[in-house]
């Protein structure tokens, strides 16, 4: 674990962002209905070498800043406002070709469900390939080699046997490391892994999160990784934003997160985590509600109503990101010392929800 | 089989059709993935098609449709060969009493006696079938090449393209189809196999596009098709490598029904007098119409052409019925 910090440090001696998104806003429209906020204001950096942890729950916003970065979202009745610079340039004001020349190349991205994300009619080979095809003018004859190459990086056993296999006669793991090969194979400086674990089992899991550490490591590529599980970016990532109903709630680096929470909401995401070392029959403590209880975020917390601790104020205002020794914070009455302070109003948040 | 008069309840049926075959191609493959679990690791392939035949070689049904097809098709290519006599040669015209023996009876050499100008019955079904045949496949053939090229731009531009060639497709689709194939082959100057090929192939362009755009539209929702995009995959080749051949099942499934209706629709025209003119190249529905006035007191005449397209029409109904069983994980017992 502390390994992972060290060398990514030594990467981000360069300071300058590679991947600056500056109040990134994403509206749906539909007709008839209000409009959508799906992602509000959402600002971060991401420096080479660097590995960003985007958490939140189902409905947070985090696959669609992904989707937002990428150039993915639809145009229709879909609006997305502010900056996301890439070397310097507004990839938003790119046109559909030129961000079309960018994707894999310079920003590769890997979904969740690896099955569904893989063509089934295709081989993984010609799947491979295709990439550098695409991005580095190679025939299919010369990409070959090096597809192999990178079905062998990414731990696929026997790959010139694989390059011919379909994805239906993948395991669920090879079939993430084919995508993961793909995602990389034209080297993009820039991976976004969009819950790359979720649809996996607990070893695979692993297995995975090891691969793309190394692979990162190794080629200096700076990630972005979503997840809803903070066990999954716990030794992963360098940073981490945590994302509640489209804004970011708290973002700090990865210690001072996890050893002192200050948001309700991410001291409730850590708080549902199941522990070891926990006392035999300790009960988890689920975060109460759902998202659906959210009051809108230009009137109040939209946390609020499922918040541990909400004061009055909370359901008044808007909280603003207060940032404050390198942590972002967006709550009237944060968590002190890892504990719920004491003169808060609990029973009134969770009445409200459990009613 | 949609019903002509029902233009409604035929598209309906195509996009439900589609729908179901959209879930083919991710579910379809879960599903073969799940029967092989335990196996994975060394499974060389089992593949969609493989599993689908493994399931159709012991379907009854399917063997069924398969074996009347192939007995067709052979009877078909091997038709002068097996034919006892030349099916244009009126051999038992000297028997012909047109007041009192307008159709020669079976006798030996003759099972199925012979027709009002004394040609054998048995030689004019079996070189008829020829005609069955190249009418069925090749109108089908001419259909799914339009049928394929509208759905293909529908599917892959959508936007104000999708919403021309769909309006076009409705209206097609809203005139009843014989009745469609009528009117093409009634503007024809000069009736012939060619006309009704085409007024064939014309009424079945919609029904292919439809069903073709139905799953093109569910494959560009897709997962991997964004994933492809997310690697910067040119559009022609999302179309061409990502969509397009994961979308062709729902549509190979339709040919082999599409042949049935073309041959049972061919035998229509021809029965009313639309089809070839020239009797001394026999074909079944031709002989079906020329029977007409002898229907009373020979009905022989008319029963042995009906049955025949009655039989083959139902062999390939059997096959594209169970292939589109196989197919379609929601219908797997």
């Amino acid at each position: 674990m502390t390994d992972t910090l060290s060398t990514s440090q030594q990467h981000r001696n360069d300071d300058t962002p590679l991947l600056s998104v500056r109040d990134l806003r994403v509206t749906f429209h539909r007709s008839g209905e209000e409009p959508f906020v799906a992602v509000d204001g959402v600002s971060f950096d991401l420096r080479p070498g660097d590995t960003l942890g985007i958490v939140g729950e189902s409905g947070s916003g985090k696959s669609v800043t992904s989707l937002a970065i990428m150039g993915l979202l639809p145009k229709r009745g879909v609006r997305v406002e502010g900056e996301v610079l890439y070397n310097g340039t507004n990839l938003l004001t790119l046109s559909p070709d030129q961000m079309r020349d960018r994707r894999g190349a310079e920003l590769g991205m890997i979904f969740q469900d690896p099955l569904s994300s893989l063509n089934p009619v295709v081989p993984i080979g010609v799947q491979v390939t295709e990439v550098l095809e695409r991005h580095r003018g190679m025939s299919r004859k010369a990409a070959t080699p090096l597809a192999r190459e990178m079905l062998d990086r990414v731990g696929i056993p026997d790959p010139d046997r694989r390059l011919k296999d379909y994805p239906h006669q993948l395991s669920g793991g090879m079939r993430q490391r084919a995508l993961i090969a793909m995602a990389l194979a034209a080297a993009p400086r820039v991976l976004i892994a969009d819950e790359p674990t979720t649809a996996l089992d607990v070893t695979i899991q692993a297995q995975i999160l090891a691969v793309l550490k190394d692979l990162v490591e190794d080629t200096g590529t700076a990630m972005i990784m979503i997840t809803h599980d903070l066990g999954v970016v716990a030794g992963l990532v360098d940073r981490v934003n945590v994302m509640y109903a489209g804004r970011v709630v708290e973002a700090a680096e990865r210690h001072p997160l996890f050893a002192d929470p200050r948001h309700p909401y991410t001291w409730g995401l850590l708080q549902s985590i199941p522990r070891l070392d926990g006392a035999r029959g300790e009960r988890l403590n689920p975060i109460p509600g759902s998202v659906s209880d959210n009051l809108p975020w230009t009137s109040a917390c939209a946390f609020a109503p499922r918040c541990s601790q909400p004061i009055e104020v909370c359901t008044q205002r808007t909280p603003e990101l207060v940032e404050d020794h390198g942590r972002s914070l967006r709550c009237f009455n944060p968590i002190q010392h890892g504990r719920p302070s004491p003169d808060a109003d609990t029973t009134r948040g969770t009445s409200e929800v459990t009613r | 089989m949609p019903n002509p008069l029902n233009p409604r309840g035929k598209k309906e049926r195509i996009d439900a059709l589609a729908a179901t075959s959209a879930d083919t191609s991710g579910g379809g493959v879960a599903v073969a993935t799940v029967d092989d679990a335990g196996h994975v690791e060394e499974s060389t392939g089992v593949s969609l098609v493989a599993s689908a035949w493994q399931r159709l070689r012991r379907n009854p049904v399917f063997l069924i449709g398969l074996t009347i097809t192939t007995l067709f098709v052979l009877l078909a290519i091997f038709a002068p060969l097996i034919a006892p006599h030349d099916p244009a040669d009126p051999i038992l015209l000297p028997e012909v009493r047109p007041q009192t023996n307008p159709i020669p009876p079976a006798r030996e050499g003759f099972p199925l006696g012979a027709d009002n100008a004394g040609r054998d019955i048995l030689s004019r079904l079996i070189v008829g079938s020829r005609q069955t045949l190249v009418v069925g496949v090749m109108a089908t053939l001419f259909g799914l090449l339009g049928g394929l090229t509208l759905g293909t731009l529908a599917g892959a531009f959508g936007g104000w393209v999708d919403s021309v060639v769909m309006r076009v497709v409705d209206v097609m689709l809203s005139i009843p189809s014989l009745l469609l194939a009528f009117s093409i082959a009634a503007i024809a100057a000069r009736a012939s196999q060619w006309t009704v090929i085409i007024a064939i192939a014309v009424v079945q362009v919609p029904i292919f596009a439809r069903l073709l755009r139905g799953s093109m539209l569910a494959q560009r929702a897709s997962d991997h098709v964004l994933a492809a995009r997310a690697l910067g995959v040119k559009e022609s080749a999302i179309v061409f490598r990502h969509m397009l051949p994961n979308s062709l099942g729902p549509v190979i499934v339709q040919s082999t029904l599409v042949v049935a209706t073309s041959i049972i629709d061919a035998a229509a025209l021809s029965f009313l007098g639309l089809g070839n003119p020239d009797d001394r190249q026999p074909e079944w529905g031709q002989m079906l119409g020329k029977a007409q006035p002898y229907i009373y007191d020979h009905p022989a005449l008319a029963v042995w052409p009906a049955l025949c397209i009655i039989v083959v029409a139902l062999g390939f109904t059997l096959m594209g019925e169970s292939l589109r069983e196989a197919l379609d994980p929601k219908s797997r017992r």
